[in-house]
């Protein structure tokens, strides 16, 4: 898949005159795949539990819209907006996986109903109205950027923390006798991340900085790595999704953990909603439509199984990255509408199809 | 002329010669048994002729009525005549007698169903068969010996020439085996070709006209039944001395290490069908229990409903170490000392697209790796510890455990167990499928953790198993405990005769 992304950062940059590479459209690119980045981040989780969510988009939709009520029209502080909008997206996964985990009734239709009735509950509470935002710290969660200062000096944590883990991993290796301890490969293996680091910061420091909102995803994308690859929880989710009898014989609560599968990607509906709705500047009533459709088609384009059990926050986050740049490079291309979501949907079901094409083959 | 013939088949899986050049005939009218152990090839060869592995993916011939066939599925196979009756039950539980019995043949005109008629068709058959079943019922709702010559109903509705039985009888009662029989002999009659695979001997001999026997993917032998006894079959089947193959037990039993009282469980299904009706028992440390028992007697619902597993209602109390012990769920079982190697590994043992790694630190996953952070070091290392005294054949722990054979899965999830410390450890079928090489190991395992003072409670279906094995031994009929022996008393006859129902 980092393939069939460079191939259409390629095009695009060839297609569009030499501007889709340029560090001011890749900070766009980068700041439009946020909002999907961080949902598709937890849901992610939920579809490796073996589970779905379809009522993501409408969920954003009502914590944006109780977020912009809370400021706007209540005249509440942004903290209280923040702890409102993020509740709200905790308390209805914890019902959508409880529902689903407890009375059995599957996710799919749990959550067809939560897209019907959150988006009904959002217009109820906009009364069809558009509320904008007054508050303009809340607007800097979705259009600020960082100074470069800071850009750099986040680079220099992260580098130091990408070598100490480095040496870590060498160093338990022969800590628990396994072997030496090989602090030169470890080192070589930790050259790509630090370029990484290098390079995105320096693109992002070639046109205004670090944008806010991209921050919080690769917080959260780092966050989502670490809950997937090294704890538990994690595990258990693989486990659950992989062979839900063999986990639960195996002493796993599957019941419980997946309502906290479900309570994790409210949270980050939350976030992702106060995003959605700083970026743009008001809450609207069809804020966050078919946004769910996009996180699970990057969740799938980056190799996750609807049938639970396969998938990683990294191939979800490139998932997502795919989606924004056609959107983003179709858009410079003045692409028409309608065009765009064909040439979408069609590269989505191509995708999985190479992708399965390839398992077979292996 | 037979009616069937198949010529040198060979058939080959990734690493494994399944059948190695075999030979059978079978002519109408004939009863022909097929046996010997477990992955000798008998099913693999009746896969072949039933078209489930298509035609291509094996060498040799196949002929029917003279006719060189060649089947690319079972639909070719079955108008060819041939009707294969699976170890495993095919029937649809969602479904009425007769939507079973018609499945995919169903009598139609433009698509619509004419569901008169094939009720209609199907009464008349089970009354052919001298079944009392009603056609309208759920397959669900019927016990596991009906629903078995319901399935046999659904091979002669499609008037099959050659019929292939799989075990049919492991899971019958005595009357019910004498139903079969009579209509089996009936068919015999109509000049139908049966082919019988089965491991119960005495029936092979009460029935067959010849018998052929298989071992590791060759024909030994064919013989008519009037000129061999069961010794010389079995010495045919094993090809070495019996006996051998299960260590001598030297193990001390000491204390109760277990004790399950009034343990009753019911269907999850059906609310008021009880699968286990008010059974004790104890198991000592150092003791190997035995459970035997039928198909559906009972068995795995007793040790989930002990596990805190079984998701239908259940009732029991329970002492671990003389201490009353609580257990709502399998995590209550874990952290009071029980493992349990489920059966059938790849449903409910085994996550099998994960690695041995994976899948062997799951139960223990907290105490090996962390409470909510994991560390794949100390995971890797304690996965060594199973791998190497269980001897897995693998190149690493991170192979994916869906690559490996039967018996290093089964190894794998033997493992699991262990990394998390049992004092009390439930197999239930634990060398089901798997090559004999695989299950000398693993009786050896479970000797030896027997000497280390673990309880070990055994379920099999392979009564040679239960006998070799264990110290003391459990019957189990129809939920009930109907007898229990020592290994001084236990005999074949008496424990069957007590799984039957008949003592």
């Amino acid at each position: 898949m980092i393939a069939v992304l460079g191939l259409i950062w390629v095009y695009f940059h060839w297609a569009t005159d030499y501007v889709f590479l340029t560090p001011r459209n890749l900070s766009n690119l980068m700041t439009q795949m946020s909002v999907t980045g961080v949902i598709a981040v937890g849901m992610l989780m939920v579809i490796v539990s073996g589970n779905i969510d379809l009522s993501v988009g409408a969920v954003l939709g009502f914590a944006g819209g109780i977020a912009a009520y809370a400021v706007t029209v209540m005249d509440y502080g942004l903290p209280t907006a923040i702890v409102a909008a993020v509740a709200v997206g905790v308390a209805i996964g914890i019902f959508n996986g409880a529902l689903t985990a407890y009375l059995n009734i599957p996710a799919f239709i749990v959550t067809l109903g939560g897209l019907l009735a959150w988006r009904g509950a959002v217009k109820w509470l906009l009364g069809g109205n558009t509320i904008p935002i007054s508050n303009e710290t809340f607007k800097a969660i979705g259009n600020e950027n960082l100074p470069l200062s800071i850009g750099w000096a986040l680079a220099v944590v992260a580098i130091l923390f990408v070598l100490f883990m480095a040496y870590r991993n060498a160093k338990s290796v022969k800590d628990y006798g396994l072997g030496d301890a090989n602090y030169v490969g470890e080192l070589l293996k930790a050259i790509i991340p630090i370029g990484g680091i290098v390079a995105f910061i320096w693109v992002m420091n070639a046109y205004q900085g670090v944008p806010i909102p991209v921050l919080i995803l690769l917080v959260v994308a780092l966050a989502g790595g670490f809950i997937t690859n090294s704890t538990t929880f994690g595990r258990y989710l693989y486990a659950i999704g992989g062979n839900a009898d063999a986990a639960r014989l195996s002493g796993i609560n599957n019941k419980r953990n997946i309502v906290k599968v479900f309570a994790v990607l409210g949270a980050l509906t939350g976030i992702a909603a106060l995003m959605f709705t700083a970026r743009v500047g008001s809450a609207a009533p069809d804020a966050g439509v078919l946004k769910e459709l996009d996180a699970i088609a990057a969740c799938v384009i980056g190799g996750a199984s609807l049938m639970g059990g396969r998938g990683t926050i990294f191939g979800a986050c490139l998932g997502a990255l795919i989606m924004a740049s056609l959107d983003n490079g179709m858009s410079l291309l003045n692409v028409r509408d309608f065009m765009q979501d064909i040439i979408k949907g069609s590269i989505l079901v191509a995708a999985v199809g190479l992708d399965m094409m390839g398992r077979k083959q292996s | 002329m037979p009616l069937l013939e198949m010529r040198n088949i060979v058939k080959e899986f990734p690493g494994v010669r399944a059948l190695d050049g075999v030979s059978f005939t079978l002519e109408a009218g004939e009863f022909h048994s097929l046996v010997g152990e477990n992955g000798a090839g008998k099913s693999t060869l009746m896969k072949v002729l039933s078209g489930v592995y298509p035609d291509g993916t094996f060498d040799g011939e196949i002929l029917v009525d003279d006719q060189a066939r060649h089947f690319r599925g079972i639909r070719d196979a079955e108008s060819a005549g041939i009707a294969i009756i699976f170890q495993e039950l095919s029937l649809v539980k969602e479904l009425t007698v007769g939507e079973n019995i018609f499945l995919g043949k169903e009598p139609s005109r433009f698509g619509v169903i004419n569901w008169a008629e094939l009720y209609h068709k199907a009464s008349k058959l089970l009354q052919d068969l001298h079944l009392g079943i009603d056609p309208r019922v759920k397959v669900g709702s019927l016990g596991i010996g009906q629903q078995q010559l319901v399935e046999i109903a659904k091979a002669l509705s499609q008037d099959a020439k050659i019929l292939v039985l799989d075990e049919p009888t492991a899971a019958l009662t005595e009357s019910e085996v004498e139903t079969l029989f009579g209509i089996l002999e009936k068919l015999r009659q109509r000049g139908v070709g049966m082919i019988y695979i089965s491991h119960k001997l005495d029936e092979v001999f009460k029935m067959s006209d010849r018998i052929t026997v298989l071992r590791d993917g060759k024909t030994v032998a064919t013989h008519n039944a009037a000129e061999i006894d069961k010794n010389k079959v079995i010495a045919a089947m094993v090809g070495r001395e019996v006996g051998n193959i299960f260590p001598e037990p030297d193990h001390q039993n000491g204390d109760v290490a277990l004790s399950v009282k009034n343990l009753s469980a019911y269907s999850a299904d059906i609310a008021d069908k009880k699968l286990v009706d008010d059974v004790s028992f104890d198991v000592r440390k150092g003791e190997v229990l035995g459970i035997a028992g039928l198909m559906g007697a009972g068995r795995t619902e007793l040790l989930m409903a002990i596990f805190g597993a079984w998701q239908g209602r259940y009732s029991r109390e329970i002492e671990i170490g003389g201490e009353p012990a609580s257990i709502d769920s399998p995590a209550d079982a874990i952290a009071k000392g029980i493992g349990f190697v489920t059966e059938d590994r790849k449903r409910f043992g085994l996550i099998l697209e994960q690695t041995i790694l994976d899948n062997m630190t799951l139960a223990g996953l907290r105490s090996i790796s962390g409470r909510f952070v994991t560390n794949r070091t100390l995971e890797t290392m304690a996965a060594r510890g199973p791998m190497k005294s269980l001897r897995i054949k693998a190149n690493s722990p991170l192979t994916v455990t869906g690559t490996l054979s039967g018996g290093n899965q089964q190894k794998v999830v033997l493992g699991k167990w262990l990394l998390t410390n049992p004092k009390v450890l439930f197999l239930d079928e634990p060398t089901r499928g798997i090559d004999v090489g695989a299950k000398q190991e693993i009786y050896a395992e479970i000797n030896k953790l027997a000497q280390t003072g673990m309880a070990i409670v055994l379920v099999s279906s392979e009564l040679p198993e239960v006998l070799g094995l264990s110290d003391r031994i459990i019957v189990l009929h129809e939920g009930r405990l109907t007898g229990e022996f020592t290994r001084d008393e236990a005999t074949p006859e008496k424990v069957m005769a007590a799984a039957t129902g008949n003592n």
